[in-house]
Order: structure tokens, then sequence, then C-alpha cells
């Protein structure tokens, strides 16, 4: 290795196809991490060039201009001015463009021209643009800019050919360092700015005479104010059913094949410590992982395909002012709905909300939305408890009972953010919705497998490594120490999650909460449902096909009506999520956002659970 | 539509107020008319950015479900998305 690593760095407005050509450069050779201290996506990727040269590529956050007005804005600013710690000045910023839409990014090139950094032009989807009949005089616009300017379909194999060449040729040349004349620019600068780029674009780029009909076809039906909330509708019911009904199978069969494999060890090695800590703490806890892919893989599978579509935006434009009411933006609405699921797609998924805060308030309130993991819990308790009767006539008492639970999640969701954005996020900027919605383009699969790919693999590593050790932790809590030799009842009892269980039964005896229950509630820390088996633990219950029914039973005949209430009221919030917490805490780059999430849902869990409680025993449901 | 041609003619209005299908040009921007909770500069700023800038053409395309709002607005070859309250800085006729 002669020549050292050669950096460049890719910026581009929002929907200038960026990400595609970071895909098409790099293929599956990307690292995906956060900027240190900011819940900004740092992508990184390599190649190697026609003449043997190493690149390193950052794709930095889709900005306007350099202006820097959200934290997203100011890493992509502060990259290419080489002001970030830690990060290589680029030895080229190839400023991305889609070509069939040039105005605003011509404007963003003459603003990164006063950087004075080695810049080249592309211009991207070059295709679309000539299929439209848009043409461009790219040695025209090349001389009028004064940069090089290429052509490239990044979604074609062989587009980037003429970009490689000539990434080649300026990696050859010296050209002497231009000082750095850029400074924030007036509104008057801007206004210039803007003007110049339409006289260039009016001199270089012609313009069919008829514009792209087909999108505007398209969004008389999709953007139509009654046809495109149903589409949007049926997109989402499609959405919801695939990750529900989709996924369901292979998680059950990753959950059974983990069991098996539990199974095995257990039968091979001797009962002892070892065997409890292969089968219980790392078997399962790896098991516990894995078990979310196939929902995080249709979850961006989906949204990534929305995305590339173009759809997003218009998703966005359809909810803005039905969100917006409760202080969230119109791109919260489909990782809110996918929470329903599981939050932890869902919070990765906020990912498509741009603005800081409008992001954070989002993640904050994703696990109020009722997960598919409550759903044993609730059916448990309510079967236990509830009668199956009809009531009115026509609704029958129990499903009545969970619209309700799944109605209390929404409503304080709703309730949640109006307060934070109210008290909590006063001093990060709004973010008003302006918003450009691009033409539609077919979606090109291999871009949006690279895109899923990097997702899941990116959940294995980080969200992963953290929901294991968590899930080895709560095995720990749970075995340690062992029963003495002799000892009755299950091993649970004698362990420190039975002591730290008896410790905090007097906090939550006013809820009607027994020391069962509370001992239930640590191995539940690792996943909502495990608190119905350790339930059955705790009972000395034999496990088995009907355990479930059985639990239920047993639960029926040792607790009062009131206490069954106040559980189901302190799951619609149940703060105990270990795995929700991890991903909080990674995608906010802050262990400080998970310590408020957990800190505000117990918050809000005992308050229900309280008043539940004494409520329902002033009915007379003790 | 049957955009006029006489566009000096007519009366200078906010995008804010405009119906779907108006067609129109850009005459000035006002950002301190929008009652937005960006300051004015700002709000000038983004949407100069976004291509708002005198003499641009501009169309609302659709409009959102409440109370019209908000409003697809073509300008020039690309379609922006905007609340009426931010339009409410750009005067047209």
């Amino acid at each position: 290795m002669e020549a050292p690593l050669m950096h460049l760095a890719l910026v581009g407005t929002p929907n200038s196809g960026k990400t595609a050509l970071f895909n098409a450069l790099t293929g599956s050779r990307q690292k995906v991490a956060n900027y240190p201290g900011v819940t900004v996506e740092r992508k990184e990727g390599g190649f190697v060039t026609p003449r043997g040269r190493q690149v390193s590529v950052v794709d930095l956050p889709g900005t306007y201009s350099l202006r820097g007005r959200s934290p997203d804005e100011e890493i992509t600013r502060d990259v290419v001015l080489g002001r970030t710690a830690g990060e290589a000045v680029p030895d080229l910023v190839l400023c991305v463009a889609d070509s069939t839409n040039l105005r605003l990014t011509i404007r963003l090139v003459l603003e990164l021209k006063r950087t004075g950094r080695p810049l080249m032009l592309v211009l991207n989807m070059f295709d679309i643009a000539t299929r439209r009949g848009v043409t461009v005089d790219v040695e025209r616009l090349s001389e009028a800019l004064g940069i090089p300017v290429v052509t490239s379909i990044a979604v074609r194999k062989g587009g980037t050919a003429e970009l490689l060449r000539r990434t080649d040729e300026i990696a050859a040349q010296s050209a002497p360092l231009q000082e750095n004349r850029w400074q924030p620019l007036s509104v008057a600068e801007l206004r210039a700015t803007q003007r110049e780029a339409d006289r260039i674009i009016a001199a270089t780029v012609s313009l069919p005479a008829k514009p792209d009909t087909w999108t505007a076809r398209v969004d008389a039906v999709v953007l139509h104010p009654v046809a495109g909330l149903a589409i949007l509708a049926a997109i989402l019911f499609v959405m919801f059913q695939a990750v529900f009904a989709w996924a369901q199978p292979l998680m059950e069969l990753l959950s059974a094949a983990f069991a098996a494999l539990g199974q095995l060890v257990h039968n091979t090695l001797p009962a002892g410590l070892l065997q409890s800590f292969l089968q219980n703490g790392v078997i399962s806890g790896v098991g516990s992982v894995i078990v979310f892919l196939p929902q995080i893989i249709i979850i961006f599978l989906f949204i990534l395909l929305l995305e590339d579509f173009g759809y997003m935006a218009r998703a966005a434009f359809l909810m803005d002012r039905i969100m917006g009411g409760a202080g969230l933006h119109g791109r919260a609405f489909i990782p809110l709905l996918s929470s329903f699921a599981c939050a932890i797609p869902g919070i990765m998924a906020t990912r498509v909300i741009d603005n800081r805060r409008d992001r954070l308030t989002t993640i904050l309130i994703a696990p109020l939305m009722t997960c598919s993991a409550r759903i044993p819990v609730y059916t448990l308790i309510i079967s236990a408890f509830i009668p199956a009767e009809q009531i009115w006539g026509w609704a029958d008492l129990r499903g009545l009972v969970m619209f309700g639970l799944y109605a209390v999640g929404i409503a304080s969701a709703l309730g949640v953010s109006f307060l934070i954005k109210f008290f909590m996020l006063r001093d990060y900027a709004p973010a008003p919705f302006m918003l450009e919605l691009p033409d539609y383009k077919t979606p090109r699969l291999k871009s949006i497998a690279i895109g899923v790919y990097t997702r899941a693999k990116m959940f294995l590593q980080r969200a992963g490594t953290t929901i294991f050790s968590m899930m080895v932790l709560i095995w720990f809590l749970a075995s340690f120490p062992p029963p003495p030799a002799g000892a009755e009842g299950p091993a649970i009892n004698y362990s420190l999650a039975a002591m730290i269980g008896k410790t905090i039964e007097p906090l939550l005896a006013p809820l009607g909460f027994n020391w069962q229950i509370a001992v239930a509630l640590i191995p539940g820390m690792a996943a909502r449902e495990v608190a119905v088996a350790a339930l059955g633990t705790v009972y000395a219950i034999e496990g088995g096909k009907e355990a479930a029914e059985q639990i239920g039973q047993v639960l029926a005949t040792k607790w009062s009506l009131a206490t069954a209430l106040s559980l189901l009221a302190w799951y619609i919030f149940a703060p105990q999520c270990a795995s929700t917490l991890a991903v909080i805490r990674r995608e906010t780059g802050s262990s400080k956002w998970m310590a408020v999430t957990f800190g505000y849902m117990l918050a809000l869990a005992y308050v229900a659970s309280l008043a539940t409680y004494h409520i329902a025993l002033a009915f007379g449901a003790g | 539509m049957a955009s006029s041609d006489q566009t000096d003619a007519r009366p200078q209005m906010p995008l804010g107020l405009a119906k779907r299908g108006y067609s129109g040009v850009i005459q000035h921007l006002a950002a301190v008319n929008a009652d937005s909770a960006l300051p004015a500069i700002e709000l000038e700023s983004r949407l100069i950015e976004l291509g708002f800038v005198e003499g641009a053409r501009v169309e609302v395309l659709h409009e959102g479900i409440v109370g019209r709002d908000p409003i697809a607005v073509r300008i020039e070859n690309v379609t922006i998305a905007v609340r009426r309250r931010e339009a409410m800085a750009v005067i047209v006729a």
C-alpha cells in the first residue's frame, strides 16, 4: 500500500440517491455507528478504484445547505470543513444530485465550493433523467461550476465507472489546497446563490416540455384526502399483517430451535450450574436476541421499499396534521405502528425521522404501544379473571377489556408526547413540516437488500450484545444463590431474584402485588411474556402444554380481582423490558434517555396500578 | 388548468391562502407575516433552500385532510410539502 487511504465524503440533498450511490460504491462493506455523543448515524464503507487506490467513503446526512440547522446537518458541515475530531478531512467531496431535479443541488454545490475542498458533482439517476427527456450539457455545467461533473447510474452495474475513473484522476493530481472561504450564508447570499443556480441551470439543462405526469397521476390518488387515507390504511394493514403473521411462524421456529438446543444441552450435561448457565443463560439469551430478527427484517423491508419508492414522504404528508395535534411528526406514524408488534424494530425505524427532537419523542413513547409480548400476559389474566360475558348484547367483555388496554396505551402515548413537547425538549429547535415529495421511482432490490442486511447486522452486533448481557444477568439473579440442600419448593424462591422481590414487596404491596408477583417481574425483565412462565415457576406449576391454563386457574384462586386488574394496568406501561431499554440506549447514544424512559414508565405503571387497585377495592373487588 | 398570463395584474396573496389548483409566481418572501415556530430569518432561509425564490412559478397540487393542510406545492420541477402556516410567508401573484 504505497498510496495512503483516500477519504471521500458523500454530500447531497435528501432524496438525491446518495445512499443508493453509497451502496453501489461499497456493496455490503459498510460500518454503521453513531457519531460520538449524538444520535446521528455514521455510515462508512470502502472500495478500491480501478487503479488500485484504497478509498474510504462516508455517507453524510442529507442537507440542503451547510447552515447546520440540526445535529445531522452540523455533522455534514463539520466533516466537510474538517472540524470533526477523529474524522479524516475528506480528500474529495462528492456532491450527489438527482439528475431529474438539479435546482436545489446546484445551489448546494455553489455553497460547497466556498469551503475550498476538492469537489465533484455526481449527476446520479442519469438514466431516469434521460428517459424523462431532461438533457444536461455536462461539459458546460462543469465549466459554469468550475468543478468536475460526472454522470452516474448508481443502481446499474458499471454505472459508476466514470465516477471511479475521475476519482483516480483526481487522486493522481495534487491540487493545491484552497482556503476555506465558507461562512454561514446570510439570507441575501442564500437568495443570490439560488438565483445563480437557476441561471446556470437555464444555460445548461433543458427540461422536457411535459413534466413527469406519472408522479402527478399517482399523487392525484395517493394524496387524495379520502382515497389517500384508504391506501395508507391498506398498506399499513398489509405491513402489520406481515409483521404479525409472517414473522410469527419464523419466530416460533427460532424459539423452538433454541429451546431444543437448550434441551439438548440439558440432556447432555450433568445437572448443575454449567448446565443451567448454558441452557438458561447463554442459549436462551442468544435465542432471545435472534428471535427478533424476522420482525426487524420484515419491517425494514417495508420501510426501505416505501422510502425508495417515494411513499414515505407522502405518508408523512397525509398524517402530518393528524399526528401534529399530539406534537408528533408525520413520519413518526410508521415507527409507532411497528411498535405494536414490538418496540424494538419500531424504535430502530425512527431513523426515518430527521429531526432529533421529533425522533427522541417518538423513541420515548414507542414502548407505550401495546407490543405483542404483552398479549400472553393480558390473555392469561383476562381469561382467569374476566368472565366471558356478552354485554350490550353484542360485545364480548374479554375483548372489550383487551381493547381498553390497547386504547389506554395509545392515549397515554399521546399524552406523554404532548407533555414532552411542552416540558422536556423545549430547547431543541422545532422542525416545521417542510419536506420534499420526491418523484416516484422504482425501488431497486439490490440497494434494499443491502439496507436490510446492514440493519439486521447492526441489530445483532449492537443491540444484541447488550440484550445478551442483560439476559445473562437476569439468569444470574434467578439462579444465585442455589437453594440449600433438601430445600422445598422451586429454586427461584431462594435466589437473589426472590430476595429482591421480597425486598421490594412492601413497595408493591399498595398495588395489591404479593411477593410472588414481585419475584416474577424480575425474570419478566428479559421479555414481558417470560413473566407468565415465571409466575408458573414461582407457584411451582409443572410446565407442559396446559401450563398457561393451569397458571390461570391457580391465579384465580390466589389473587383478588383487584390484584389482577392492578397487574393489567401495570403491564400497560410495564417498563421492564430489557431489550427495549438496550435498544433505546443504542439508538439515542446515551444511557440518559434509557433511564428517562424507564423512570417515566415505572412512575406511570405505579400510579396506574395504585389507582386501579384502590378503585377496584372501592367497588368491592378485593 | 387555465393559468392566466396576466399574473402581474393579479392581486398579491400569501401562498398559505391558495386553493388547490392555484398557479402563480413568487413575488417576495415575508417571513415575519407567518405565524411559524421558527424565527423569521430561519424560516426565510429554509424556504429559499427549498427553492422558494422570487420569480419561481408555483402551483398548489394537493391539500391535506384536516383543514386542507399541509399543501403540496410544485415549484419549478420539485414538489414541496409545507404547512399553510409557513406558506403564509410566500407572497404570490
